[in-house]
């Protein structure tokens, strides 16, 4: 009997129930004796001198059992640490998880509370006086790098931390005397990852052993971390990520309130939680994108591609955190795309403002890249009057020229782009929608419709080690995983890899059945806490399945290895007459003799009689580190209605085709994709983190920082094709991303494609109703966004 | 967020009620289903001392069939108005409207009186409520719907007056009903809103009523638009031209969401989108 494979196999997530219901081990639920909360006083102003703090009113406040300000904790809490110097000559200011002298954001830590409920921490943070002696704030990234501008960090001389190039071609000889020159300047904006759960920390110390619990997507990184900023030595410090609702990079940090509980934790020997608030959150995790984009595209007279610079500059917000630095770098190879072309340039620099820092945001660097090239593409097809499939037909890669040594300086192992347009284009019905749109247009009907191109790749499967520290990276990028065959037969499998939401717990299971032939029940899954999953390199960057899937793969096949050494002891043949199929081991020509992986584990465990030399455990370790990056692609078309009397924007049909190479599980991979998909068109038509003129974040709700709920967003139609990767045993290259960063420019080019004939050639993200409706108006394509009072709970401190 | 500390009472009557809120003086503040008082409290943006809870108070739950006019009572929930026999009968724009409220959780625990009490401008009742010319039934008087709403979150009830419910007259029998609002997402407030009714007569426009949602710090009824299209042709080139006129004397604010001037825009082309749906034409 052969049972059907699991790989391959549309299984219902096994971890859902306990999540969705929340009857689960989020950090927010986890209680502990003696018990105290932590709560932050932060920062009301975006950059001022902190000339006084008093706390002795708060520290007579009922309930509460501690008050500390950042110069109580100077000597201990050392400052938070970035792992990714790009240059050599990287300015890299200091930064104290709680504000010593200086606070360079609204929103940073000023003080914090210890107290005995969540209610008295937070009454108590209104009795602490603080005087601030105003400095200027620092906005605009444009403006910061002008001779004489106001400094986020004065000591530092300038507001340029960093300025990164990579140069291929001849990019001179590539715009001289082109053809077609297209010039652009695109916008980022500033976006916040908001996860379903919000940071959550809970520490314990017990004698000198340290515990510390966090929704965080990187217990293994962020053990070291806390270990090398604290002191605290790290075999005596151990980090639990319990069931994590969701990071989108936002939870790949080392944040100040983890050090801040770890080190008040140590102070008062109680254990201590802090949980945010929405609106905490939306000012103090780390933002994502804010970058601005001057791009130049040279090509020929037939559309082919010449060259393409780009230069950019980079909103780092007040400090660099963990990767902040790297984040541009992470797209700088991907601006090429699925393109080939002579020569690129590419600079960036990393700058300083007086807002909360950037980091890793769902894409981290690609979907800007991916953003840039394809609106260009979509630009050069207008400007040759080109259908904008035919523009990217003769630039990209064709099937056959694969593996293909890109002008950035990757190779693209695999790829099929001409399969996966041609499926999207079936399933759209893109020439019955082209009629469509020309009738709409002789019409002269008030609603028009766009069509928006998106051929995509991205880099993922973070990442091959070397690479990394080419790129001087702080650390590997490898991945571990453990299989435990337990005396009964059944398997724990440890893996490094921290699932937040992605649904490890199921795929890692299904891939373990399937290669020991055990059933799907019998697996269970392992991860997230440095005591039980003691190696790792943590979820981000749509690396686990490429990297810690293949680790667990490798794992699997050293207790194959080892079993049929044991099972040819036991059936008494010679090992390489041993055959494994189905679960079970049995001599070449004498099927009737086997032994079930169940019975060489019990006999292994038993060692009454073992081979040789032979350990008395199947147990199995393996770390991959990838040879290369993976390469997942896909062809993304919507279909946008726009409203030009109130520039009303609604997503009438959206079809994504991606090639992720071969999946371990369909539903999730779907799952991955349509979540991706509402995070991409989130940044074309709603989100958008909003400073007002003193610096003040005003979209610090979700009434005001808009995301979309499913009632928003159309009903998506969504296939693959299945070219392998040919870099890894499983042939998979990742989801966890691909959505995001294709749908945002097959959404904006859709909008711009809809009002070409009004002369439109762009529209600013996000694209609200009023911003199509002023750029139809010839107002120019202005960011209408203006903090101030209105209607509804945004704004119910005041009125216009 | 973390409210600050108040005291709560649950009243069993209205007369309760009112004693509760007379004894708190300026300090108390009704709770009804909390889905905007809520958030105030949790955002620290109202720091009432007494919450007086109504949710016991058995007078202010239902709709009551009265003859000419419905009472609508404070404490029906947006989902039980929406399932009202009574009001889909004789009020399908307020069902219409509060089909729009927020998303299902909000509609099960918002209700009826507390989202008008509120008196956000940009709640989507507040202008249905103005353009049927409702009337205001308190613990201690009535007031028109003309009269009841003061200024940005601010009514004229009085500190010590418990909202009963509102008085919908069924005069509206036989209109054409629309409520069009505009917004960005689903659950979010209305940039702007139309509250329309129409009542036709052959071709013609025998009357109209005309009300708009986040136009000033108070619902607007648009009364030049009202006498423009009433008497004139039910068609879309006089309803475009009648809707001109929407913004007329209104001071829309501006927000993250639309400029005073993109408003003032919206309320001309949504005017005219509702009176034609309103009309059917």
């Amino acid at each position: 009997m052969t049972a059907a494979p699991e790989i391959g196999s549309a299984r219902p997530r096994s971890e859902d129930a306990r999540l969705i219901t929340g009857r689960t081990n989020w950090t927010d639920n986890i209680q502990l004796p003696g018990l105290l909360h932590a709560a932050f006083l932060r920062s009301p102003v975006a950059h001022a001198r902190i000339t006084a703090i008093d706390v002795s009113q708060a520290r007579e406040r009922p309930g509460v059992v501690a008050v500390f300000t950042g110069a109580d904790l100077a000597d201990e809490q050392g400052s938070l640490p970035c792992a990714w110097p790009v240059t050599e000559d990287m300015v890299l200011p200091d930064h104290p998880p709680i504000a010593v002298s200086e606070v360079r954001y609204v929103g940073e830590p000023v003080a914090v509370v210890v107290a005995r409920d969540r209610y008295a921490a937070a009454d108590a943070l209104e009795a602490i006086d603080v005087d601030y002696e105003s400095l200027p704030a620092v906005l605009d990234m444009e403006e910061a790098i002008k001779e004489g501008a106001d400094l986020v960090h004065a000591d530092k001389g300038t507001n340029k931390s960093y300025e990164w190039v990579f140069a291929a071609g001849d990019i001179d000889a590539a715009f001289r005397d082109a053809p077609v020159v297209i010039e652009r300047r695109y916008v980022q904006q500033r976006l916040i990852p908001s996860a379903m759960e919000p940071r959550a920390v809970v520490c314990s110390a017990v004698g000198d052993e340290y515990t510390l619990w966090s929704a965080t997507q990187i217990p293994h990184i962020l053990r070291l971390m806390l270990a090398t900023v604290t002191g605290i030595p790290e075999h005596r410090l151990r980090v639990v990520a319990p069931d994590v609702g969701g990071g989108f990079g936002s939870k790949l940090q080392v944040y100040g309130e983890e050090v801040a509980c770890l080190l008040l934790t140590k102070r008062l020997g109680r254990p201590i939680k802090w949980t945010e608030s929405r609106s905490e959150g939306n000012a103090t995790v780390h933002h994502g994108r804010d970058q601005i984009q001057r791009l130049s595209l040279a090509a020929d007279s037939d559309g082919r591609i010449r060259g393409l610079k780009v230069d950019l500059l980079a909103d780092m917000g007040a400090y660099l955190m963990l990767v902040t630095p790297g984040i541009p770098l992470l797209g700088a190879f991907m601006f090429n795309g699925i393109y080939k072309m002579d020569a690129y340039h590419f600079k960036c620099a990393g700058i300083f403002t007086t807002k909360t820092p950037t980091d890793a945001y769902r894409g981290a660097g690609r979907p800007e890249a991916t953003y840039a090239i394809e609106r260009l593409m979509d630009e050069l097809a207008s400007e040759l009057s080109l259908d904008p499939l035919e523009v990217r037909r003769r630039n990209w890669i064709k099937h056959e020229e694969f593996p293909y040594e890109t002008i950035a300086g990757l190779t693209y192992d695999s790829g099929n782009y001409e399969a996966a347009t041609d499926k999207a284009r079936q399933l759209f019905e893109y020439d019955k929608l082209r009629a469509e749109q020309a009738d709409r247009r002789d019409r002269g009907d008030p609603v028009q419709l766009g069509i928006g191109v998106s051929t995509f790749t991205e880099m993922c499967g973070l990442a091959p080690s070397r690479v990394l520290g080419s790129l001087s990276y702080g650390a590997g990028g490898w991945e571990h995983a453990s299989v435990r065959v337990l005396p009964s037969g059944k398997v724990e499998v440890v893996t490094g890899s921290s699932a937040h939401g992605q649904g490890h717990e199921t795929a890692w299971a299904q891939i373990t059945a399937d290669r020991l032939g055990v059933p799907f029940e019998d697996v269970r899954v392992l991860h997230g806490d440095t005591a039980i999953s003691p190696k790792g390199m943590d979820t981000y960057g749509s690396r686990s399945l490429a990297v810690g899937g293949v680790a667990l793969y490798n794992a699997c096949d050293k207790v194959i290895d080892k079993a049929r050494r044991m099972a040819a002891h036991l059936l008494e043949a010679d090992e390489h007459d041993v055959e494994f199929a189905n679960g079970a081991f049995s001599v070449r020509g004498v099927p009737d003799q086997s032994r079930t992986l169940q019975e060489v584990s019990l006999a292994a465990f038993a060692a009454h009689d073992l081979p040789e030399g032979f350990e008395p455990s199947l147990d199995s370790d393996a770390t991959h580190d990838p040879d290369n990056f993976s390469f997942p692609h896909g062809t993304h078309l919507c279909a946008a209605e726009v409203d030009t009397e109130t520039g009303y924007v609604k997503i009438r049909s959206y079809v994504a085709v991606d090639d992720v190479g071969k999946v371990v599980n369909p539903l999730i991979v779907e799952g991955q994709v349509h979540g991706g998909l509402a995070q991409g068109i989130a940044q074309a038509l709603y989100e958008e983190a909003v400073y007002d003129a003193d610096g003040n974040l005003t979209t610090t709700t979700m009434a005001d920082y808009l995301l979309p709920a499913a009632s928003d967003l159309p009903t998506f139609t969504t296939d693959r094709t299945e070219t392998p990767a040919t870099t890894n045993p499983l042939g998979v290259k990742g989801v966890g991303e691909a959505g995001t960063i294709a749908s945002t420019p097959a959404v904006v080019n859709a909008i711009v494609d809809a009002l070409r004939p009004y002369g439109v050639n762009d529209v600013p993200m996000p694209c609200t109703p009023e911003r199509v409706w002023r750029t139809l108006q010839g107002g120019g394509p202005e960011h209408s966004a203006q903090p101030g009072a209105g209607g509804g709970l945004g704004s119910a401190g005041g009125e216009a | 967020m973390i409210p600050g500390s108040f005291d709560y009472v649950r009243p069993a009557t209205l007369d309760e009620a009112v004693a509760a809120l007379r004894d708190a003086g300026d300090e108390g503040k009704v709770i009804a289903g909390g889905q905007s008082l809520l958030p105030l409290l949790r955002l620290r943006l109202a720091f009432p001392e007494v919450l007086i809870d109504v949710a016991s108070v058995p007078e202010l739950r239902g709709v009551r069939d009265e003859g000419s006019s419905l009472l609508v009572g404070a404490m029906t929930t947006h989902y039980e108005v929406l399932r009202d026999p009574l009001i889909r009968q004789h009020a399908p724009l307020v069902a219409a409207a509060t089909s729009t409220v927020a998303d299902p959780a909000v509609r099960h625990r918002g209700t009826f009186g507390g989202s008008l009490a509120h008196a956000d401008p940009a709640g989507d009742l507040p202008a249905v409520v103005l353009a049927m010319d409702g009337v205001f039934v308190t613990s201690s008087r009535e007031i028109p719907a003309a009269e009841f709403f003061a200024d940005y979150l601010t009514s004229t009830l009085e500190p010590d007056e418990v909202l009963v419910g509102v008085r919908l007259p069924k005069s509206f029998a036989g209109w054409g009903f629309h409520y069009e609002k505009f917004h960005r997402t689903a659950q979010a407030w209305a940039i702007v809103g139309v509250a329309c009714l129409v009542n036709r007569s052959g071709g013609e426009v025998a009357a109209a009523r005309v009300a708009l949602t986040n136009m000033g710090s108070t619902p607007v009824r648009a009364s030049a638009v009202e006498s423009a299209v009433s008497g004139g042709a039910a068609d879309r080139d006089a309803f475009r031209a009648a809707a001109g006129s929407a913004a007329e004397g209104t001071s829309p604010p501006s927000d993250l969401h639309g400029s005073s001037d993109y408003r003032r825009h919206l309320a001309t082309v949504l005017t005219a989108r509702a009176l034609s749906r309103a009309a059917d034409v």
